[in-house]
């Protein structure tokens, strides 16, 4: 190569780099630049009316797990923390669990029928991305409340006698959140299915595989990206869920999310909240890790 | 039984030696048996150098063989055979033809081959089942079926072959041109039956010959190793003779030229209508 085409070619390299510098500069204002000043927040003590005051503090970590005993003058553990990370983890997990038992069919429904009626359906699940999440929450919450659409329906058919309090229970967050997400499971799903070669069926069958070994060692591996996608699609959003467990859920079935949000208003504890929210990223991170590299090695290593 | 699928249909996730174990496993069998099989078949199809690849990986006659030993594994009674070579180029097919060949003999097993090739058929197999419409129209050696073929659709559809419309009569049959061409056929005189003769059974001659069948050279097509000699008769049938192309060289035909049509009695045969 020539002096002048290796010029030529570092030209090409740099303008290309200066083609993408807008897109580049924007991400990383919008989305390390947020994330830095939450790391410092979260290391930094609290206003008396929020806000924060500059120095160097590590009460808000301390915080994520303790809280001061005024009267002995120690930390304690924090149980109410706790209980709010378990439920946030617990729910999420169910709703995953959940959208992939009641999406998986779905998809495949949808996969499996011709290519006209298959666009309809899939046409049916956006439909919900249509209205606002709040809207669609409150629907729900307008269903299941006390003098709610089921109870008034149930007690109508003389199925119960008095309503049941469905409302703001962890159940009215699960069944929340597994409606909210669904399409996510179901979208992502449908497009690893669709390309599934149904040919592959008939050459297990024709192999001695029963119905379950042919879903589970021939349809669920090669589908798996599809799983993995939703499933992170689910999983991620659901942790860090604020709407829905706090119309759902009220202020007795947090989760992390609420608290976060506690932290930032009536809380009057900015660096908490940041503190929190470093931990929830963590948390997602750190599941998303050990989740990928299960999936991949369960791949790799399959019999 | 098992099948060889027109699609090969391989499991993309598995590789070469766990897609031959398959069946193995899926019957029970124990690890240490699937293993040696495995190895057994992947001598067979001589891919042991693939075992540990994706079936992605592979090129297409690799991922036939690997097909075939992913159903011989299981030692099947009966290997079908969904049009297998269908998605082969014609070197690779003819190659693989003659593989197949020597899996069917080393390994006992019945293939039934089914293909829309009907050199193929008539190379490959020991017997044939002509099938049209769902219907079985003729069962028989390859030599049967291509000599003596029992009706229209299997004479046309194994090799070429002429038509010609004949009535039946004492002695023979005779043709809408007015010759009678003396052949072996039972049943009503006078009945409008179909005389059937391959285009190698065919010579030409010179158009004075006596009682023979004339007409004039209408095309002459050269394939290489024979020449095709389309001929046109009186009454405007179209038939082809194939000649061998050294011959038809010394004959010196030429299109527009005039031409008697002979054959060996036994090599014409009536077919009903």
């Amino acid at each position: 190569m020539s002096a002048a085409e290796a010029a030529h070619d570092r030209g090409k390299i740099q303008r290309a780099w200066l083609l993408s510098a807008p897109a580049l500069v924007i991400l990383g204002l919008a989305a390390v630049g947020p994330l830095i000043i939450v790391v410092v927040y979260s290391f930094l003590p609290p206003g008396k009316y929020g806000n924060v005051e500059w120095g160097f503090s590590l009460d808000a970590w301390r915080g994520i797990l303790y809280t001061y005993d005024i009267f002995s003058d120690i930390y304690v553990l924090a149980d109410a923390h706790l209980s709010i990370f378990w439920r946030s983890v617990k729910l999420s997990l169910q709703t995953t669990g959940f959208t992939f038992l009641v999406g998986f069919p779905t998809a495949w429904f949808i996969a499996t029928r011709p290519p006209k009626a298959r666009a309809l359906w899939l046409f049916l699940i956006t439909i919900p991305f249509w209205t606002n999440l709040l809207i669609r929450t409150f629907a729900i919450n307008e269903i299941i409340r006390i003098e709610g659409f089921l109870n008034t329906v149930l007690i109508g058919l003389g199925i119960i006698e008095t309503p049941l309090d469905m409302l703001l229970t962890d159940g009215a967050v699960f069944v929340g959140m597994t409606y909210v997400y669904l399409p996510l499971m179901v979208l992502p799903l449908f497009a690893s299915i669709d390309r599934f070669d149904m040919r592959l069926l008939e050459a297990g069958y024709d192999l001695y595989a029963s119905r379950w070994q042919v879903l589970w060692r021939i349809i669920v591996p090669i589908v798996k990206p599809g799983i993995i996608a939703g499933s992170i699609l689910v999983f991620v959003p659901s942790l860090g869920a604020y709407v829905t467990p706090r119309i759902l859920g009220g202020g007795k079935n947090m989760m992390i999310g609420n608290f976060i949000e506690l932290q930032f208003g009536q809380g009057r504890n900015w660096p908490l909240g940041a503190s929190l929210s470093v931990t929830l990223l963590a948390i997602v991170t750190a599941a998303l890790l050990v989740y990928v590299r299960f999936a991949n090695r369960d791949a790799s290593h399959e019999r | 039984m098992n099948t060889v699928f027109q699609s090969y249909a391989l499991f993309p996730h598995l590789t070469v030696a766990e897609n031959i174990g398959f069946g193995l496993k899926m019957l029970g069998k124990p690890a240490a048996e699937v293993k040696t099989r495995t190895a057994e078949m992947l001598a067979l199809v001589k891919l042991e150098a693939m075992a540990k690849r994706k079936t992605a990986q592979l090129s297409g006659g690799q991922q036939q063989r690997v097909a075939l030993a992913r159903a011989l594994a299981p030692q099947p009674k009966v290997l079908l055979l969904d049009e297998p070579l269908s998605a082969l180029d014609y070197k690779l097919r003819k190659d693989m033809q003659i593989e197949l060949k020597r899996l069917q003999t080393e390994t006992g097993i019945t293939f039934v081959f089914v293909t829309h090739d009907q050199e193929e058929a008539l190379t490959m197999s020991d017997r044939i089942g002509v099938m049209s419409a769902g219907k079985l129209q003729q069962v028989g050696s390859p030599r049967d079926i291509y000599t003596r073929p029992v009706n229209r659709f299997v004479a046309s559809f194994i090799g070429e072959t002429n038509f010609l419309s004949a009535k039946r009569e004492a002695g023979g049959v005779r043709l809408v041109t007015g010759d009678l061409v003396e052949v072996a056929s039972t049943g009503p005189l006078g009945q409008g039956v179909t005389l059937t003769i391959r285009p190698e059974q065919l010579r030409l001659e010179a158009a004075d010959a006596p009682g023979a069948l004339t007409g004039t050279i209408a095309n002459l097509v050269y394939f290489g190793t024979d020449t095709h000699c389309h001929v046109t008769t009186a009454d405007g049938s179209e038939i082809m003779a194939r000649l061998q192309s050294a011959a038809s060289g010394e004959i010196g035909l030429a299109i527009g030229q005039r031409v008697a049509l002979r054959f060996q009695p036994g090599a014409a045969q009536v077919l009903e209508d």
